[in-house]
């Protein structure tokens, strides 16, 4: 454990809500503890800030355990910070040093509008999901668990791409705002499994045509999402998606189930 | 008023479906003519919201996250309990019920226990359906592992996110209904009041935390899924936003509060770093498998380790005291929750904490590396290793961890029947919101299945037969108790907006958080507890005095969410301190010092404490009253518990 305190520079992003213009505004953030989250960091900054009478930079954050998706940041030109694989919420401050300046900025993109400050509008991947990310299956009267079952190999594909925590650090990423690491996943997940086979096509339908319209850009795989993904989705599952999405359109559905039966 | 809590006649394993066959039904076309309120959208409140809409009633669901999927159950690690005996190890309906009524230390309803018990089997199915991507077997079956307390492997499980997927199971589930426009949601609201009319629950009263409008909804019925409260502790394992807002103001309406003391302690969380924590994070139980608890034999080595001169791996095996081995033979390491954390205090007032700050002990995987291989234990806990690295900046390869108990979860919550009815009439409670089937100790992976259990499979019974009782009369928002409540909602607002004081309110919740901790934790004594409830009142006065509160209403505004929510909790803990102090006698999570056996166990005192306490709330500041629901044990016979 690394011992001595810190005092930074932030740069803040300041922005009173979406029909306002935002800007920089920089804090002295003095006496932080290397063994500090990033987020308790800046807990302690809002507290000054509020003791002055100030109002205290707003961010999104809720289980700071990495793992709801809440928190956000785009920290010194990276989505949750400089270093891989982990969200803001998981970053410590001992991987920055004394004197460093910070600049922090929120999500940008047209499809995740500003709330204030630090935190956007992720309402948009909602509803994509609602589009047709599930399986449709009314509680009650399904058959047990054990009657399918599920190779083990496709059972733990599928689990590596539902880690998505929805947090759109692919969209924050992406020179395009693109959100096709974040629908890939969830296509992907249910695409493999065999409870996601009959509505597989008109899913990926869809959820593509939903995000489409919330105005999220195009993927030019230039795979800058997979870089600074959180939970480390694959670029795989774009490409997956994508032969779903051209599948559905060229050939009937059923004729489409036909062919890939025994496949993934 | 008297507690009925309505427990269906006859045997055990039939009271159940009898129930539900003299449950009157409403019928499918007038289904569509009954608006539904759901607060919460954890695994309680997204599978109701789902399972109600699919009946084709209309359902106004509402959260304070920006999105339903960030409810606070995503984070839960471990598993989820069913009595499936995939594994042919003898598990059955009746041996869970046995397990969670013991482990709940005679302190739940049989009945209530044996339901959960009962339906645990159709959740997993339910779950497998919707997609959600348990860990299967090579053969393709679906696995399990055991967890605390349990002789038989029940636990279904998703790596060590279960929680997240059983959430997104449910919420995709929402989704679809939502989409079908059966469910109206509304994200990044907060509900601050319950609107009662002629005695039963009409409608409630929200703020869009984005405008700061408060608005008010009607409905026949309000279920409320707002998880649990923690969060009275300041630090704990949950997320930052739980809160216990909405139970408490339904409190103030008129819902009884049971059990409110009842706090469970998880034994192996991180432990604290300094002052500016923020929360707590747990280390999943099931490192217990393999890790050894330990501390040093004398203060004197514990001194030098905490300085730093001495390192954990100098520590010769002679000088380690493993104290729950020596303790428990028989259950070693893998103690219950509660045991576990008492014994790590104490080892801490001894003077033998490790750490910089002293409060902690080792949990070291040593032995375990060395029988297995790093590999081995790499592939089994990795993912936990590199999360306790990236908070810690110490290798538990090399080091033993250091852990400490922390506030995990809340059994305690608002008094309900078994149709999760509370006493107010169309006022519901579900998941960890209500304080029913876990007694007074929840063990590990029974939550998520009691959250799934009354959202999907026990609501949509129950409810139906109070919506076809009241009728589908219309109902709106004209009422003039809307308009009250609206008004009483806007003047506490307001009178939170005016404290211009020179205290954030989160300092104020960290004072509330040490007392709590202190006197109100791991174990309870008379004299702290008349100690932390002088602490508290002088605490509220304070606040009301010179709590700082920034901003606006009509905008986003965090420091008004939190000044609000401490504010409840600050009265919260003025009820558990009562609560704590009336039962003298120790089960479960809840130890008072004067109550233990010789070996220092937790020793009830069944003649006396049989009971559920379900508080009344009298009015502000005066003394709540105290309701008992007397417990019946008709199927177990009641025994200490031991695990020497
Ligand atoms: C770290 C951790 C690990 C865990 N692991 C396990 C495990 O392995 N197995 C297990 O069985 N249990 C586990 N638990 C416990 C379990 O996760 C919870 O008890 C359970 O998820 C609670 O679910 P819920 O639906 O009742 O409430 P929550 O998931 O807490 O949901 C509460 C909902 O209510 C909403 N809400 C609250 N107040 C308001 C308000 N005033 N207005 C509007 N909306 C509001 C929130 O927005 C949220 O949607 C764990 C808990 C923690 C903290
Ligand atoms: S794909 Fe990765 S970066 Fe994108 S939302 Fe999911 S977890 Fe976040
Ligand atoms: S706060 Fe939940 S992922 Fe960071």
């Amino acid at each position: 454990m690394s011992n001595g305190n810190m005092n930074l520079t932030l740069k803040v992003w300041r922005q009173k809500n979406a029909q306002t213009a935002g800007k920089f505004v920089t804090y002295k953030a003095e006496g932080i503890s290397p063994d500090m989250s990033f987020l308790e960091m800046l807990d302690v900054v809002n507290e000054g800030l509020t003791l002055k009478g100030d109002e205290p930079i707003h961010f999104d954050h809720d289980c700071r355990e990495g793992i709801c998706g809440m928190c956000s940041l785009y920290i010194n030109g990276h989505p949750h910070g400089p270093k891989r694989a982990i969200t803001t919420c998981q970053l410590h401050m001992r991987s920055f040093h004394d004197g460093e300046t910070i600049t922090i900025e929120p999500w940008r993109a047209t499809a995740f509008p500003i709330v204030k400050d630090l935190a956007v509008d992720r309402s948009a991947f909602d509803r994509i999901q609602q589009a047709g990310g599930y399986v449709s299956v009314n509680t009650g009267g399904v058959p047990d668990g054990n009657a399918i079952a599920i190779p083990k190999v496709i059972a733990d594909e599928a689990f590596n791409s539902a880690t998505c925590i929805g947090c759109g650090a692919c969209v924050a990423a992406c020179k395009n705002a693109s959100a096709m690491l974040f629908v890939s996943a969830k296509v992907t997940q249910l695409g493999l499994l065999p409870q996601g086979q009959p509505e597989r096509y008109r899913r990926v339908q869809s959820m593509v045509a939903q995000m489409d319209e919330e105005g999220f850009g195009n993927c030019t795989n230039t795979g800058a999402c997979e870089a600074e993904c959180p939970k480390e989705i694959k670029l795989t599952n774009i490409a997956r998606m994508n032969n779903d999405f051209l599948s559905a359109k060229l050939f009937r559905q059923e004729e489409i189930h036909e062919e890939q039966h025994g496949g993934a | 008023m008297s507690l009925d809590a309505k427990i269906p006649q006859g045997p055990l394993a039939e009271k159940w479906s009898k129930h539900k066959f003299n449950l009157k039904l409403v019928n499918p076309a007038n289904k569509r003519k009954y608006d539904i309120i759901i607060v919460g959208t954890g695994l309680a409140g997204a599978s109701a919201a789902a399972s109600l809409a699919e009946l084709g009633y209309n359902v106004k669901s509402f959260c304070f996250q920006d999105s339903p999927r960030r409810a606070h159950s995503i984070a839960a690690q471990g598993g989820i309990n069913a009595a499936k005996n995939y594994q042919n190890d003898g598990d059955s309906v009746y041996r869970l019920f046995y397990d969670t009524i013991k482990g709940g230390d005679y302190r739940a309803r049989e009945g209530n226990v044996y339901r959960l018990a009962e339906v645990s089997v159709n959740i997993i199915d339910q779950c497998v359906a919707q997609g959600v991507p348990f860990a299967r077997e090579y053969g393709g079956l679906l696995d399990n592992r055991s967890f605390g307390g349990s002789q038989v492997s029940r636990t279904f499980y998703a790596r060590g996110q279960t929680g997240q997927q059983l959430l997104l199971g449910a919420y995709s589930a929402l989704n679809r209904q939502i989409h079908a426009g059966k469910v109206k949601m509304y994200t990044r609201t907060e509900m601050l009041d319950v609107v009662v009319i002629d005695g039963h629950a009409k409608g409630i009263v929200t703020r869009n935390m984005l405008t700061g409008a408060i608005e008010t909804h009607a409905g026949h019925a309000v279920l409320l899924c707002t998880g649990g409260y923690s969060n009275v502790f300041y630090l704990s394992t949950n997320a930052i936003g739980s809160n216990v807002t909405a139970a408490w103001r339904a409190h103030k309406r008129g819902a009884f509060f049971g059990n409110p003391c009842y706090t469970q302690i998880h034994p192996t969380c991180i432990p604290v770093s300094g002052d500016h924590q923020s929360k707590l994070t747990l280390m999943s139980e099931s490192l217990r498998n393999d890790g050894r608890v330990w501390a040093p034999k004398t203060k004197e080595l514990a001194e030098q380790l905490r300085k730093g001169t001495l390192k954990a791996d100098q520590v010769k095996e002679d000088d380690r005291d493993y104290f729950l081995e020596r303790k428990y033979p028989a259950f070693g390491n893998l103690v219950p929750r509660d045991v576990a954390s008492r014994n790590a205090k104490e080892m801490v007032e001894d003077g033998r904490g490790v750490g910089t700050s002293g409060f902690a002990v080792f949990l070291d995987f040593a032995d375990a590396i060395k029988r297995l291989g790093e590999e081995t234990v790499a592939a089994k806990y990795g993912n936990l290793f590199d999360m306790y690295i990236q908070i810690t900046d110490e290798n538990p390869y090399k080091q033993p961890m250091r852990i400490y108990p922390a506030v995990h979860y809340t059994m305690g919550g608002l008094w309900v029947d078994y149709n999760l009815s509370t006493n107010v009439p169309g006022l519901y409670a579900l998941g960890e919101c209500n304080f029913s089937d876990h007694g007074a100790n929840r063990l590990g992976a029974s939550a998520l299945m009691q959250g799934l259990s009354d959202g999907y499979f026990v609501i949509p019974y129950t409810l139906g037969d109070y919506l076809a009782t009241i009728g589908p009369k219309k109902v709106d928002t004209s009422h003039p108790a809307f308009e009250q409540t609206k008004k009483e909602v806007i003047e506490h607002v307001n009178k939170l907006l005016a404290l211009k004081g020179t205290k954030t309110a989160e300092a104020y919740h960290r004072d509330l958080g040490h007392i709590m901790w202190e006197y109100c934790g791991m174990a309870r004594t008379e004299e702290g507890l008349i100690k932390a409830k002088g602490l508290i009142k002088a605490l509220k006065v304070d606040f009301w005095k010179n709590a700082k509160v920034v901003g606006e209403n009509e905008e986003v505004n965090a420091s008004l969410e939190r000044a609000g929510r401490v504010a409840d909790f600050i009265e919260l803990g003025e009820l558990m301190i009562d609560d704590a102090l009336m039962r003298r006698e120790s089960c479960g999570g809840h130890f008072r010092v004067e109550s233990q056996t010789e070996s220092g166990e937790a020793k009830r005192d069944d003649e006396n404490f049989a009971f559920v306490a379900a508080w009344e709330f009298k009015g502000e500041n005066q003394p709540e009253e105290l309701h008992k629901e007397q417990l019946v044990f008709e199927s177990v016979h009641l025994s200490q518990r031991n695990y020497a």
